[in-house]
């Protein structure tokens, strides 16, 4: 316990471990709220939606926040739905029994530069035998009421104010947002600024029939972390992402390394031909190309990023740290308190277990932390690769996709920007607490 | 991390053998033939376990078939005395013959015996044709499609790695002189950005150079068309590779310098060099005697494993420079499902990384007194 104190006392006195711990606190804390607020199996089903999942996003949407870094404020993609209360709908009878009147309706304030891409309406309504009927008309902020549309109302109608063709030839123009959204006075074709309303007026001719209405509005911004080709919220698989990081890097060193020194500590303890054929094992495995065979795996069996961990795990024990760990468990084997241990009849696998391998703690823990990174990036280096797990959301997946569809070369750099800086951040996170702890428990590099 | 360095120097019990091969070339001979004998085995059963892992899902007997399919079918199509026979006449003779031709080939044998010939045949290079993939010379041969791609990756490799371990060691070394300063600390600080791969630098690149300024190319070897002078033509290729050099090189470079740092800091506190140090001693001399020289055999043992990480690590860079060396042929492979050239990829790599073990294995003979036979394969 007091060595526990002793090293967390010894670790507060480098920036760099309180930074590093901080930033993997943070991304585990991520990491739990991910896995707590969205399930595993609805992660993969929002992931691999299409667009009955994601019709309320525009495609190719940056963050929101890139409005505070830009003069020009571009429109911010909003919906907004009667289900859920946040647009209004009153119900008023009508002289027949039969007949109700819904007035849905929702006010907005529009503070943009530029008009929206589109904003589309999904009407959904429940009746017997008469379909009900609605307008929609457009209230802009001095007043001024367009007649958007008249229409009969199917279980399901989705109303596009730019692609209705009655509406077109009502504002004499094909560019119906800009019709919709500038100021008539301007001569440059401002946007005019303030209040605007889209009104529903419903009639339905049954007792028990009803009209739900969405609002769509898709902007050239869209929420904290944009979204992608395909329509995909990006904060999903950055969220998401981050437990599958962290899980991948962190079972991956932790095998690997325990495995190695367990493996070590046999070799040099039994030595003769135990340690002989863990060292040509180690050879043939370092001629043995890692990547080339993950590549391999990835391609004749299976993505799924479990076997992938196996493999690397597999592929790793025998590394170049078993030679490390060797020659020093070598000298370790000749101390006096193990010399003790035989004397009294302990056997080997206790000598190995709880006098050789706890030895090396402390030069296993830093080593431990350290390659955490290289495991972390080597899941998004198989993604860029196209190998990466078919049905999960990770950082690497996002960036195999932004690869594929020329993000960079369209100036679409958020896409790229946003999971390469997460990876960036997890990766110094743990880089710089192994430093630290490298500094700690090797007193000989602290000295220089 | 950087204690890897150190342990690879722990030396390996010197057994001091009075013989008749005490002079240097037949010691160094020596070594080198036990190290290429060992390197050897190693290298096949590093290619046996390849083809095992390729093999599992039947994909090296597809490669076989397909290509006894074509060849035979191609044959009897072509021959004119078998014009005259009827569509089922004739398919029926090449199947007849794909069946001979299997059992010539062992096809029908047990898998142990059949994996040894896939052995034969991958060891000498004999790749087969690869599935979809043609070499620029409109080549099917897996092996020249893979050749034509070698120069391209050994630039890169090549500029990038010597580049990068030349200025770590010399920094380290100047570093190490006046440690504690403002440079010592900045690189200090900088070290655990190694902590990501190439190609994530080269993102970074990428965007900023290319997508952003403008000024280098997104990826490639050459422009197109390539100039036509070979003047114009090597500055172009210069052009191109700077990004992705410069990925690898700042990918490690600080890390790097860091170890070598540790390393040379550590040697340097020797009391011999203190002695050499208090003889008076020119600082120059100080370091070449008495801190390279002994330092020697770790600096290049550090060397191989640098250059055997890297060349692993390449694949990504390359696809994503679209840099046209090995590793983007074996990415296309994967998009392809070209097996062959997978298989042929891993086989080259087993190869290359087994030439450079050697290689470094034979300098590190040289420079290395301790180095007897008997005891020189255990390092």
């Amino acid at each position: 316990m007091t060595a526990l104190k002793k090293t967390i006392r010894d670790l507060l006195r480098y920036p760099s471990a309180i930074f590093g711990s901080a930033i993997i606190i943070a991304l585990l804390g991520v990491a739990v709220y991910a896995l707590v607020t969205i399930p595993y199996s609805e992660a993969v089903r929002l992931w691999r939606g299409g667009e009955d999942v994601w019709y309320q996003n525009p495609k190719y949407a940056p963050p929101a926040w890139f409005n505070f870094f830009s003069a020009k404020k571009k429109p911010v993609s909003f919906l907004t739905r009667t289900t859920d209360g946040s647009m209004t709908k009153v119900i008023t009878p009508s002289s027949d029994p039969q007949i109700f009147t819904q007035e849905i309706g929702y006010s907005f304030d529009y503070i943009y530069d530029t008009p929206p891409q589109e904003m589309l309406l999904y009407i959904t309504s429940q009746f017997e035998a008469k379909k009900p009927f609605a307008s929609v008309r457009w209230i802009t902020p001095d007043g001024r009421t367009f007649r958007i549309a008249d229409m009969q109302i199917e279980r399901d109608t989705t109303f596009r104010f730019s692609q209705d063709q009655k509406l077109q030839k009502r504002l004499k123009t094909e560019d119906v947002m800009r019709a919709l959204f500038t100021d008539p006075n301007s001569s440059t074709g401002a946007v005019l600024k303030g209040q605007y309303q889209v009104a529903i007026t419903g009639t339905v001719f049954e007792k028990d029939s009803n009209i739900d209405v969405e609002f769509v509005f898709h902007g050239d911004l869209f929420g904290l972390a944009g979204t992608d080709k395909y329509r995909r919220d990006l904060l999903l698989p950055l969220l998401y992402g981050t437990p599958i990081a962290l899980a991948f890097g962190l079972l991956a060193a932790l095998g690997t390394s325990l495995l190695t020194m367990v493996i070590a500590a046999i070799g040099t303890w039994y030595g003769g031909w135990v340690d002989e054929l863990i060292q040509r094992i180690t050879g043939i495995n370092l001629v043995l190309p890692f990547l080339a065979i993950l590549i391999m795996v990835g391609t004749f069996y299976s993505r799924s990023i479990w076997l992938m961990l196996g493999v690397t795990i597999l592929l790793s024990i025998f590394g170049g740290s078993i030679i490390t760990y060797r020659s020093i468990f070598l000298q370790t084997k000749e101390a006096s308190y193990i010399e003790a241990a035989r004397a009294y009849g302990a056997s080997s696998w206790r000598i190995i277990f709880s006098y050789l391998i706890p030895r090396m703690v402390p030069l296993l823990i830093p080593a431990l932390v350290s390659s955490v990174p290289s495991f972390v990036f080597l899941e998004a280096s198989l993604a860029v690769l196209g190998l990466g797990d078919p049905v999960l959301p990770t950082w690497g997946k996002i960036i195999d996709d932004a690869w594929a569809d020329g993000a960079l070369y369209q100036a679409r750099y958020y896409w790229v920007l946003e999971p390469a800086v997460l990876l960036m951040i997890t990766g110094l996170g743990f880089a710089m607490l192994g430093f630290a702890l490298d500094r700690i428990f090797n007193p000989r590099l602290r000295e220089v | 991390m950087s204690t890897e360095a150190f342990a690879e120097s722990a030396p390996s019990s010197p057994v001091v053998k009075k013989s008749f091969g005490d002079s240097t070339f037949v010691r160094v001979a020596k070594y080198s033939a036990i190290r290429l004998v060992t390197l050897m085995i190693t290298v096949v059963i590093g290619v046996y376990l390849t083809i095992m892992i390729a093999n599992m899902g039947g994909y090296v007997d597809t490669i076989m078939r397909n290509e006894i399919r074509q060849d035979t079918t191609m044959s009897i199509l072509a021959n004119p005395n078998y014009r005259n026979l009827t569509p089922e006449a004739k398919q029926e003779l090449i199947q007849k013959k794909i069946a001979s031709e299997e059992k010539r080939l062992g096809l029908n044998q047990p898998f142990a015996v059949r994996s040894m010939r896939y052995l034969t045949n991958a060891l000498t290079l004999n790749l087969g044709r690869a599935i979809n993939m043609t070499s620029d010379h409109g080549s099917k041969e897996v092996r020249l499609i893979l050749l034509e791609r070698l120069p391209a990756t050994l630039l890169l490799t090549g500029s990038s790695e010597l580049f990068l371990f030349f200025t770590s060691v010399f920094t380290a070394l100047a570093l190490s002189r006046k440690y504690g300063s403002l440079w010592d600390k900045l690189i200090i600080t900088f070290s655990p950005t190694s902590a990501a791969p190439p190609w994530f630098y080269g993102i970074f690149f990428i965007l900023i150079f290319a997508a952003v300024l403008r000024i280098l190319p997104f990826g490639g070897l050459v422009d197109s068309p390539p100039p036509t002078n070979s003047f114009d033509y090597a500055l172009n290729i210069l052009k191109h590779l700077i990004l992705p050099a410069m990925a690898v090189v700042v990918s490690s470079i600080f890390l790097s310098i860091y170890q070598w740092r540790t390393f040379f800091l550590i040697f340097s506190s020797e009391d011999y060099v203190e002695m050499a140090k208090a003889k008076g001693l020119p600082p120059r001399a100080v370091e070449r005697r008495y801190i390279l020289r002994p330092s020697l055999p770790n600096i290049i043992s550090n060397f191989a494993l640098l250059v055997i990480t890297l060349w692993t690590g390449f694949t990504i860079t390359e696809t994503v420079f679209l840099w046209p060396g090995l590793g983007i042929t074996l990415f296309r492979a994967i998009g392809f499902y070209d097996t062959p050239v997978i298989v042929g990829s891993t086989i080259i790599y087993a190869y290359l990384l087994a030439f450079t073990v050697f290689l470094l294995d034979f300098v590190y003979a040289l420079v290395d007194p301790r180095v007897k036979v008997g005891s020189g394969s255990s390092q």
